[in-house]
C-alpha cells in the first residue's frame, strides 16, 4: 500500500489541508473574535485579523463575566466543569472496570444477566431518560449540587464493555499462574490487571473527560443556581441576551476558554491515549 | 522434596461429561512422571486438578500425605509452568521470579539469593531487568522455570511447556528440563502429548486415554510390553503394527507358535520386522512393497501383508521397486499378544 509518486502526495497533502482549514478556520475565527471590542461586529462584517482587546475580553470574562446575561464568571464555571468532567471519567472509570472484573473473572448466577443488564443501558443515553432521571435526582435532593450533576452520569456500559473485552483478551494462565503464586483476587487486581490496563484507562479517561465536559443537557437542568453552572451551558446562556445582541468577543472569549482543557488533557494524555487505541501487544 | 499421591481421582464437567475417570497414583519422591496421551484425554485436567486450578469431583490428592484437594493453589506448596509461559508482561524478569516470594512474605535477602540462585541455574542473569516481550521463546521459557524454582516448591507441574517452540530448541529445552530435575530432585509431574519428549523425560509414564490410565511403568516397560493395544499404538514412531490374528495365519512358522489363550491381534514393532533372514528361528511373512520412505539413515517401508499394511523400519535405503514382492522376517519372542474385546495383552507381562 505504499506507493510513493510525487502527484500523489501532492494530492493527498491537499486534501488534508483542504480538510484542515475546514475544521480549523470556525476556530480561528472565534479567536480573532475574541480579541475584538464589543462595536467589532455590529458593522456585520467580521475582521479576520486580530483586534487589540484581547487581554482586556479574557480578563473581564475570567474575573467577572456578564452578569447581565446571568452567569458567573468564567473561571467558577470553569472550576464547576473541571469537577464535573474528573467526577464522570473518574467514576466512571472505577466503576466499570471493577464491574468488567466481576462479571469476566468470578462465576456467579446470572452472570450473564447482570452482564446484558448493563449493555442493554446502552440504549438509555441520559436524553432518553432525562425525565424519570431528573425526578429521582429531584427527589433525592440533589438538584444544584456536585452529586447531583455527576452520579446520574456516571454509570458507563460503553466502558465496562471495552474493559471487559480486554479482560478477555488476557490469556487466564496468568490469572492461574498468580493463584499459583499466592495472589488472591484483589492482589490479582491491583498486581497485575490494573497495570495491564494502564492505556485502556488513559484512553478511556481522555474520552470520558471530554464527555463530561460537553454535557449541555443535563447541567441545564439540574442547576438553577449560577454556582454549580458548567462553562458549556454557560456560554449558552451568555449568547441568550434578552434584549440586546450578544457580546460576541465576550462570549468568544469564553468558547476559548472552555475549549483549552480538553485540548491540554489530550495533549498530555497523547501519547498513552494512542498507545491505547492501537497497543496489541499484552 | 514431596510424594504425591492421587486415590481414585475423579473430575467430571456439568455431571455427565466425565474428564477423569478415577485415576490411581504414586508419586515418589524426587520422581520425573510424565503424562502422556491424546488430546482430550484428560492429561491436562489431572495436572490442573493437582495444581488445585480445577476442582476435584471425587478422589483425594495427596502431597506428603496432607489432602489438599480443597486447598488454594498457593497452599499445596506447588509450582506450576505453563504452556505459554504465564509470563507477567508488565513486569521484569526480576519481578516475575520474585513475585510469589513476596506474596508469601519471604525476607528481601532470601528472596535476593533465590533469585540469583534461579538466574545462575538458567543462566539468565544478564536479562533480570529486561521485561518479557524482549526476550525470545527460549528464553521466556527458561524465566517460567525461574519462577518455578524460586519458590523451593515440593514439586514442580509442567503443563506441555516445550509446545511453543521449534524443533531443535525444543530438544535442547527438554535436556535442560531433565538435568535440572535430575539436580534439583523436585518431585514433578510432566503433561505432554508427545511421546518421544515423554520417553526421554520421564522416570516413569503415566499413558492416559479418555480419562483413564492405559499402563504405569518406565518408558522401557511401556515400550517393550504395552499393556493394552492404546499403549502399543500410541507409544512407537512409527507405531506398533497390529494385525489380525488371521492375517498372520499365513505366516510360516506361526502355526509353532504357543499363544496365550483369546489372543486374535498381534503386535509386531517396526523396528522388529527385517528383510533379511536373521539367524535363528523366525516367522515369515510374504508381502507387496506400497511405499518406501527414505528418512536419512533409515527408511519407513510400508508392506501390504494379507490386506493388512505393516510399517518396517529397515537401515538405509535399500533398493525396492513398489508393487514388488517380498519377504518379511520376525522372530516368535517379537509378538505382542492382545485381544480385540479387552484391549489388553493376553500375556501376563504387564
Amino acid at each position: 500500500m505504499v506507493e510513493n509518486r510525487p502527484l500523489l502526495n501532492i494530492l493527498t497533502h491537499l486534501v488534508l489541508i483542504v480538510g484542515v482549514v475546514i475544521v480549523a478556520f470556525p476556530v480561528y475565527l472565534a479567536f480573532i473574535a475574541s480579541t475584538h471590542g464589543a462595536d467589532a461586529f455590529a458593522r456585520g462584517l467580521a475582521p479576520m485579523l486580530p483586534g487589540p482587546h484581547m487581554i482586556e475580553n479574557y480578563h473581564r470574562m475570567l474575573t467577572s463575566g456578564l452578569s447581565s446575561a446571568g452567569a458567573p464568571p468564567v473561571w467558577l464555571m470553569l472550576i464547576n466543569s473541571t469537577i464535573m468532567a474528573l467526577t464522570i471519567a473518574i467514576g466512571k472509570i472505577a466503576i466499570s472496570i471493577i464491574s468488567a472484573y466481576a462479571i469476566v473473572y468470578f462465576k456467579f448466577p446470572f452472570r450473564l444477566l447482570a452482564f446484558w443488564m448493563i449493555f442493554i443501558t446502552l440504549m438509555l443515553p441520559v436524553e432518553v431518560r432525562i425525565i424519570p432521571t431528573f425526578k429521582v435526582v429531584a427527589d433525592l435532593g440533589m438538584l444544584n449540587s456536585y452529586a447531583g450533576l455527576t452520579i446520574p452520569l456516571i454509570a458507563s456500559a460503553t466502558a465496562t464493555f471495552l474493559f471487559r473485552q480486554f479482560f478477555l483478551t488476557i490469556p487466564d494462565e496468568l490469572m492461574e499462574a498468580a493463584r499459583v503464586d499466592g495472589a488472591g483476587p484483589l492482589k490479582f487486581f491491583r498486581d497485575i490487571l490494573l497495570p495491564l490496563s494502564r492505556t485502556n484507562i488513559a484512553a478511556l479517561f481522555v474520552i470520558l473527560f471530554i464527555y463530561g465536559w460537553v454535557q449541555y443537557l443535563w447541567p441545564l437542568l439540574v442547576t438553577t443556581d449560577s454556582r454549580y453552572y458548567t462553562i458549556v451551558m454557560g456560554i449558552k446562556r451568555l449568547a441568550a441576551s434578552a434584549d440586546a445582541d450578544p457580546y460576541w468577543n465576550l462570549v468568544m472569549a469564553a468558547v476559548m476558554l472552555a475549549m483549552l482543557p480538553p485540548v491540554l488533557v489530550i495533549i498530555f494524555m497523547q501519547r498513552l491515549f494512542v498507545k491505547g487505541l492501537v497497543e496489541t501487544e499484552k | 522434596m514431596a510424594t504425591i499421591n492421587l486415590v481414585d481421582l475423579q473430575k467430571s464437567y456439568g455431571g455427565n461429561v466425565m474428564a477423569v475417570k478415577g485415576v490411581n497414583l504414586s508419586v515418589a519422591d524426587g520422581e520425573l512422571i510424565v503424562l502422556v496421551g491424546p488430546s482430550g484425554c484428560g492429561k491436562s485436567t489431572l495436572l490442573r486438578m493437582v495444581a488445585g486450578l480445577e476442582s476435584v469431583t471425587a478422589g483425594r490428592i495427596e502431597i506428603n500425605g496432607r489432602d489438599v484437594a480443597k486447598a488454594e493453589p498457593a497452599e499445596r506448596d506447588i509450582a506450576m509452568v505453563f504452556q505459554n509461559y504465564a509470563l507477567y508482561p508488565h513486569m521484569t524478569v526480576r519481578g516475575n521470579l520474585e513475585y510469589g516470594l513476596k506474596n508469601r512474605g519471604t525476607p528481601r535477602a532470601e528472596i535476593d539469593r533465590r533469585v540469583t540462585e534461579a538466574a545462575d541455574i538458567l543462566e539468565i542473569g544478564p536479562m533480570l531487568d529486561r521485561k518479557p516481550r524482549e526476550l525470545s521463546g527460549g528464553q521466556r521459557q527458561r524465566v517460567a522455570m525461574g519462577r518455578a524454582i524460586v519458590r523451593e516448591p515440593s514439586a514442580f507441574l509442567f503443563d506441555e511447556p516445550l509446545s511453543n517452540l521449534d524443533a531443535k530448541l525444543r530438544v535442547q529445552m527438554r535436556v535442560e528440563i531433565r538435568k535440572l530435575q535430575r539436580r534439583l530432585k523436585t518431585t514433578s509431574l510432566y503433561v505432554t502429548h508427545d511421546q518421544l519428549e515423554a520417553m526421554t523425560l520421564a522416570d516413569r509414564l503415566v499413558v492416559m486415554n479418555s480419562g483413564l490410565v492405559e499402563q504405569i511403568g518406565t518408558p522401557t516397560e511401556v515400550y517393550d510390553s504395552p499393556a493394552t493395544l492404546f499403549v502399543a499404538g500410541f507409544i512407537g514412531s512409527p507405531p506398533m503394527n497390529l494385525i489380525p490374528i488371521e492375517a498372520m495365519a499365513a505366516a510360516e512358522g506361526f502355526a509353532n507358535v504357543n499363544l496365550p489363550p483369546n489372543t486374535d491381534i498381534i503386535g509386531l514393532r517396526a523396528d522388529q520386522l527385517v528383510i533379511e533372514r536373521p539367524e535363528g528361528e523366525t516367522l515369515v511373512l510374504d508381502g507387496i512393497v506400497e511405499l518406501l520412505e527414505p528418512i536419512g539413515g533409515e527408511s519407513h517401508l510400508h508392506v501390504s501383508v494379507a490386506g493388512q499394511t505393516l510399517i518396517l523400519r529397515v537401515p538405509g535405503r535399500p533398493e525396492l521397486t513398489d508393487g514388488a514382492q517380498i519377504k518379511l522376517y520376525a522372530p516368535p519372542s517379537a509378538m505382542h499378544p492382545f485381544n480385540r474385546e479387552t484391549g489388553r495383552r493376553t500375556d501376563h507381562i504387564a
